[in-house]
């Protein structure tokens, strides 16, 4: 099997590199890459969108309807992950508590389980690490930070590079960490499942509904020049700011599905313990 | 000769990114363990992003984030002066929904082990014959 995929490989990769003879050199500005329509949104971004910033502008508005369906594309990767691996019913298994004045493991059998409304005991995973006092609080002080970063790299997305999927992703990442540092049930108390379905999907509905609100307009779907009907600008602010209205529905939809992901991922389902 | 030193010393980007899709499709083949063949699945995908990104360079050109000072606009933008934006864009989408089929196909690896106990493939293939 081994030599038969080095065959394959090596025939595969010859082939490639014999095609490469007719690409344009490293490059090159005359590549056939950059002569057709990529010179005119260089051109007309700024003009047009009011965005320096051409990926955001091509990403957001002049090929918009490319970015709705890859928005739908991750949440229906959290819709599937969600679906294949969770697990609601209580499993009986061994459960371990700890008795926090004293330090004394307790291990009950069996799915019986202390009632959480007690103070004493917390329950613990079946790999438990100690508490340590510099990762629990730095991790704990720099999760606001990470969010703040996140919402800056969004709606600067305009003028740097960044955008709904890039601070959509450290938003996911201040949440995970969290998860990581502290165990998986912290993370899930803060930022619960409910609220993480619900985000997730009001992120695409955002994103659609930005497009339907230009079609009831009167124009076309995610035109976005057609919102300066309703809001008090002109037309090519009103550009910039359907394309900042569409990133940050991506961004939660993003966030919501990165946490979703781990979540299921890692505890395989049950959400009681974490990595 | 000199045909072969021009083609591979212009275009040396292709050549080190067939070389890594390759080592990626070799993985997906060959190796026995699901966990392995999906991390060849991701190093072909970051092989054709790299690849993509790579043919809308421009020599000399800065990233496509059009100049502008405070109140002025810019006229006469030379597309040259810029890198080609529109890969970028594309390859965007492309790493979104690499990561996403990574997210799915963990989950399936998950499922698999909870039902056969084990992740290798021939493993696998026997306990799916004898069920």
């Amino acid at each position: 099997m081994k030599k038969l995929a080095l065959l394959i490989v090596i025939l595969s990769g010859g082939l490639l590199l014999y095609a490469t003879k007719d690409f344009p050199p490293w490059g090159d500005p005359h590549s056939p890459a950059s002569m057709h329509v990529s010179p005119r949104y260089l051109m007309k971004s700024l003009e047009e969108t009011g965005v320096p910033n051409v990926v955001t502008s091509i990403l957001a508005d002049y090929r918009g309807y490319d970015t709705m369906f890859e928005t739908t594309v991750i949440f229906c990767a959290g819709i599937a992950c969600f679906m294949l691996l969770r697990k609601f019913e209580a499993q009986s298994k061994d459960v371990y508590y700890r008795h926090i004045p004293t330090g004394i493991t307790i291990h009950v059998k069996g799915g019986k389980q202390i009632p959480p409304t007690s103070k004493e005991f917390e329950k613990i995973d079946a790999i438990w690490t100690p508490y340590d006092l510099i990762i629990n609080t730095v991790s704990r002080f720099l999760v606001p930070f990470i969010q703040l970063f996140a919402l800056y790299v969004i709606a600067h997305g305009h003028h740097s590079p960044g955008g709904g999927f890039q601070g959509g992703v450290i938003l996911g990442a201040s949440i995970i960490v969290v998860a990581i540092a502290f165990n998986l049930r912290t993370a899930i108390k803060r930022f619960g499942e409910k609220i993480d379905g619900i985000m997730s999907a009001l992120g695409v509905f955002i994103y659609s509904g930005i497009g339907a609100i230009c079609v009831l307009l009167g124009a076309e779907f995610l035109n976005y020049g057609t919102l300066a009907r309703i809001l008090p600008v002109s037309k090519i602010m009103a550009r910039s700011h359907g394309i900042l209205g569409v990133e940050i529905g991506v961004g939660i939809a993003v966030m919501a599905v990165m946490v979703c992901i781990y979540n299921n991922v890692a505890s395989e389902g049950k959400h009681d313990e974490g990595l | 000769m000199e045909f072969l030193f021009t083609h591979l010393v212009a275009k040396y980007n292709f050549w080190l990114y067939i070389v890594l899709m390759m080592i990626g499709l070799y993985a997906m083949i060959a190796k026995n363990n699901l966990i392995k063949k999906l991390v060849g699945m991701n190093i072909f995908q970051t092989a054709i992003i790299l690849f993509y990104v790579s043919v809308g360079s421009k020599k000399g050109g800065t990233i496509p984030i059009i100049e502008h000072g405070a109140g002025h606009t810019p006229h006469g933008i030379d597309p040259a002066h810029y890198v080609n934006p529109l890969p970028h864009v594309l390859m965007l989408t492309a790493i979104v929904v690499s990561v996403s089929t990574f997210g799915v196909a963990l989950a399936l690896a998950i499922k698999i082990y909870q039902r056969y106990k084990t992740l290798e493939e021939d493993e696998i293939l026997t306990r799916i014959r004898e069920s």
